[in-house]
């Protein structure tokens, strides 16, 4: 591996969008988290659940901001880095990376609005209103920006000829073949996310002895959402699944190293690759992927090896694939077995070994959103736009990359840090009964 | 229909919009630092963070659309300036990441913290220096092209007098756009003490933006005499409005009286400068490579954008309305007896 300005300039995206997508995905999630939890607490006049709202959307704050912050950055990394791909971009897809800032715009200010005016208005609902613009911002601007990512994978909406394009139509380059699948999974994925992270810290106070009737309700919400939405994401992740099959086969097929086209062909979990490029140590299950790929045992999957070897993605994406499945299901059984046990009242469900599970799951989920993206991105590579744009023409001719890595791994190292310094601070003096009490003080 | 027109033209009024709310957020930082050390804090910086808080996110995207805007409309842009301004635009994001979350951090966490307070008073003056950059090189004679590589010329731009005074009429622009405002919005809180210490402010640094302007067009005539020529003989007159303007602004303070249409004369002083510094930069957007005419983006795309545009408008004019009409112009809630 060569450190010439396009791989630093490769390395310093990957950077930031991981640490980006950190607090994006929390984002996209959170709101949704506190617009159930107001609703519910006005419905059922439940200050545990009101109060429930408003510390998710305290500590929503910190996260937000960093999640602004490094959001900025991105944006204007993209021209700074990619300076000949963004000149593209403006050509084409301009439109939805512009909708975004609309969308995160409207949520900007809603947030602020809603942040501001608990005791504001006279009827509840008024400001439970108010979640509604910002989950509609946050999942708008989550819809936009994977746009123009799916765009990346499947371009349409121009023509080239002699290096020049014409014909574009920058509503098509919005409607590409990969985005309904993409945009379904990211925000399934961020709601999921959200959902387990809150989820495990209830988890955490419950296991730290703090069994109280906040806790227990706030996990019961939380494990509850994180079922329902784990139902969503394996279904659109199948859709995805299938969409690779057919459109962007090679990322499929570098992912679960499948290199013959073949019918009936077996889906590869875990494993390694030996010196001779021999599947070794792997879970073999046969005919499945043929299934995940279009429904039927017989389906035929295309191998890599009808790609061209200078346009393969490289094969370790397969442990990503692994690792955000595997996830997948993991959430998917705690948060089921959970809800099971609920339901039976001579069971308990707050039995330790599910609670570490479902403390497990949090931090996971995380582990599984960059994986998937891992997967995503360089499952595409060697193309920045694939089929037209290879990403070594697209990168910046500045010798400069090197210095401003070093910088922003330095500022996202110190701002990981605060935001969780922070976030512990708030809360770790200010138990949910303590503040219950002085904010509900005539409560039943 | 002429987009390019369109295009620079809202581009530029998104940049104003920054300009001003920007001005009055990285104002505020210093002047809280600034009491902070002085232990007047306790007098203005209540009133500070009940204005900033719900806001200063809402900040932050009007930049982030000018930026995303300019390289939609303007695709060439993102070629030249991406290339170009890698380690000035690294240093402007970094310095607008530490501002933002510090804020959040110092003001949304658990405790008040006079080194966070510090940060953001501190990047609250070098990012307005920082992005000034932008503008400075718009001017020419900072990028050198030659085998398609644009290379900055780092130290043309550091030993420019241009760029020096550039840097410190935004510096000083900033702190007076701030003063000014915060006088308003102390006033409407009925915070005698606040209104007192700020109308000082207000006052000193009401000099210093006048004779930074003059530099800057000193400078200009030195560094880019056709762009000097443009602006003193076809918009003079918008120069001309805007020393009216300031000096309306500045008499008002001093007499203490309407504070609020002070602020709004300082917004029509820093209006027409803005525009008419726009105006007489055309056609050129970076010169001599990017013109207006030359590098719009695509006919197809030019009109989603506007149209997209437009929509767009319709609901942001009435959401950034009622966030006013709940922050701004809501008595009780500036004067912090609603929360």
């Amino acid at each position: 591996m060569e450190l010439d300005g396009v791989m630093l300039s490769r390395m310093l995206t990957a950077m930031t969008l991981m640490f980006h997508i950190i607090f994006a995905t929390i984002g996209v999630g959170m709101p949704v988290m506190i617009a159930i939890a107001e609703f519910i607490g006005i419905k059922r006049n439940d200050p545990y659940y009101l109060l429930m709202a408003r510390r998710w959307a305290r500590g929503y704050t910190i996260t937000v901001a960093v999640g602004v912050v490094t959001g900025t950055i991105i944006g204007l990394q993209l021209s700074l880095l990619w300076p000949s791909f963004m000149e593209v971009a403006g050509q084409i897809i301009a439109l939805p990376l512009f909708m975004e800032t609309f969308a995160f715009f409207f949520e900007a200010i809603f947030l602020g609005i809603y942040l501001y005016t608990w005791d504001r208005f006279k009827g509840k609902w008024t400001h439970w209103l108010l979640t509604i613009p910002v989950m509609i911002g946050s999942s708008a601007s989550a819809l936009f920006i994977t746009t123009v990512n799916a765009f990346m994978n499947t371009p349409q909406g121009f023509e080239l000829k002699d290096g020049e394009m014409i014909n574009i139509d920058p509503i098509a380059a919005m409607l590409n073949p990969a985005m309904p699948s993409k945009v379904l999974h990211v925000v399934a994925t961020s709601y999921v996310t959200s959902a387990a992270i809150l989820a495990a810290i209830a988890a955490f106070a419950i296991l730290k002895g703090r069994r109280g009737q906040y806790e227990q309700k706030a996990l019961r919400l939380t494990v509850a959402c994180t079922f329902v939405f784990s139902l969503l994401i394996s279904i659109t992740g199948d859709i995805s699944a299938k969409f690779l099959a057919d459109v962007q086969p090679e990322k499929l097929a570098a992912a679960e190293w499948h290199f013959e086209t073949e019918k009936g062909a077996d889906l590869i979990f875990f494993g390694t690759l030996n010196e001779d490029g021999e599947i070794e140590n792997e879970i073999r299950i046969p005919k499945v992927l043929s299934f995940l790929a279009g429904n039927s045992f017989e389906t035929e999957v295309i191998g890599l090896n009808e790609t061209p070897e200078d346009e393969r993605p490289p094969l370790w994406i397969h442990y990503m694939f692994d690792t955000m499945v595997s996830i997948g299901m993991f959430l998917m059984a705690t948060s089921t077995i959970f809800v099971l046990m609920d339901r039976v009242k001579k069971w308990n469900a707050l039995n330790k070994p599910l609670l570490l599970a479902i403390l497990a799951s949090g931090p996971l989920a995380m582990v599984a959103i960059e994986a998937g993206w891992i997967l995503a991105e360089v499952g595409r590579q060697p193309w920045i736009m694939r089929g037209y744009m290879k990403v070594a023409e697209a990168a910046t001719t500045s010798d400069s990359v090197g210095l401003t890595f070093v910088l922003f791994a330095l500022l996202y190292l110190v701002l990981g840090i605060m935001a969780v310094v922070v976030l512990i601070k708030m809360f770790k003096n200010s138990p949910a009964e303590v503040e219950l009490e002085k904010r509900f003080p005539n409560r039943g | 229909m002429n987009y390019e027109l369109i295009g620079i033209t809202v581009l530029w009024t998104f940049l104003y919009g920054y300009l001003i709310v920007a001005s009055i957020d990285f104002g505020a930082g210093f002047f809280a630092y600034y009491a902070r050390i002085k232990k007047k804090d306790h007098l203005i910086n209540d009133l500070i963070s009940r204005y900033l808080s719900p806001v200063w996110e809402v900040t932050n995207v009007f930049f982030v659309f000018f930026f995303v805007g300019i390289v939609g409309f303007f695709p060439a842009t993102a070629y030249y300036y991406g290339t170009a301004l890698l380690i000035p635009g690294s240093v402007a994001l970094i310095l607008i990441a530490i501002r933002g979350s510090f804020y959040a951090f110092n003001n949304y966490g658990s405790r008040d913290s006079t080194f966070y307070l510090f940060l953001y008073g501190a990047t609250g003056l070098l990012i307005p220096a920082s992005l000034s950059t932008a503008l400075t090189i718009s001017e020419g004679g900072f990028l050198d092209e030659s085998d398609g590589n644009v290379v900055f010329l780092a130290n043309e731009l550091f030993t420019s007098p241009y760029s020096w005074s550039v840097v410190f009429l935004s510096i000083v622009s900033v702190l007076f756009i701030s003063a000014t405002f915060l006088t308003y919005y102390a006033d409407r809180a009925d915070d005698q003490q606040a209104r007192k210490t700020l109308r000082q402010f207000a006052l000193f640094w009401s000099m210093p933006t006048i004779v930074a302007s003059l530099l800057v067009f000193m400078s200009l005539q030195m560094h880019n005499p056709d762009h000097y020529d443009k602006a003193v003989t076809e918009y003079w007159w918008m120069f001309g409005l805007s020393l009216v303007c300031f000096g309306l602004a500045s008499w008002f303070i001093y007499v203490e009286r309407h504070y609020g249409t002070a602020f709004i004369m300082v917004m029509l002083q820093f209006f027409f400068a803005f525009f008419g510094y726009g105006a007489s930069h055309l056609p050129y957007i970076l010169y001599p490579y990017i013109t207006l005419h030359e590098n719009v983006t695509n006919e197809a795309m030019a009109l989603a954008l506007v149209t997209a545009f437009i929509l767009g408008l319709l609901l942001l004019v009435p959401s950034l309305f009622l966030l006013m009409r709940l922050f701004l112009f809501d008595a009780d809630y500036v004067k912090g007896k609603k929360k």
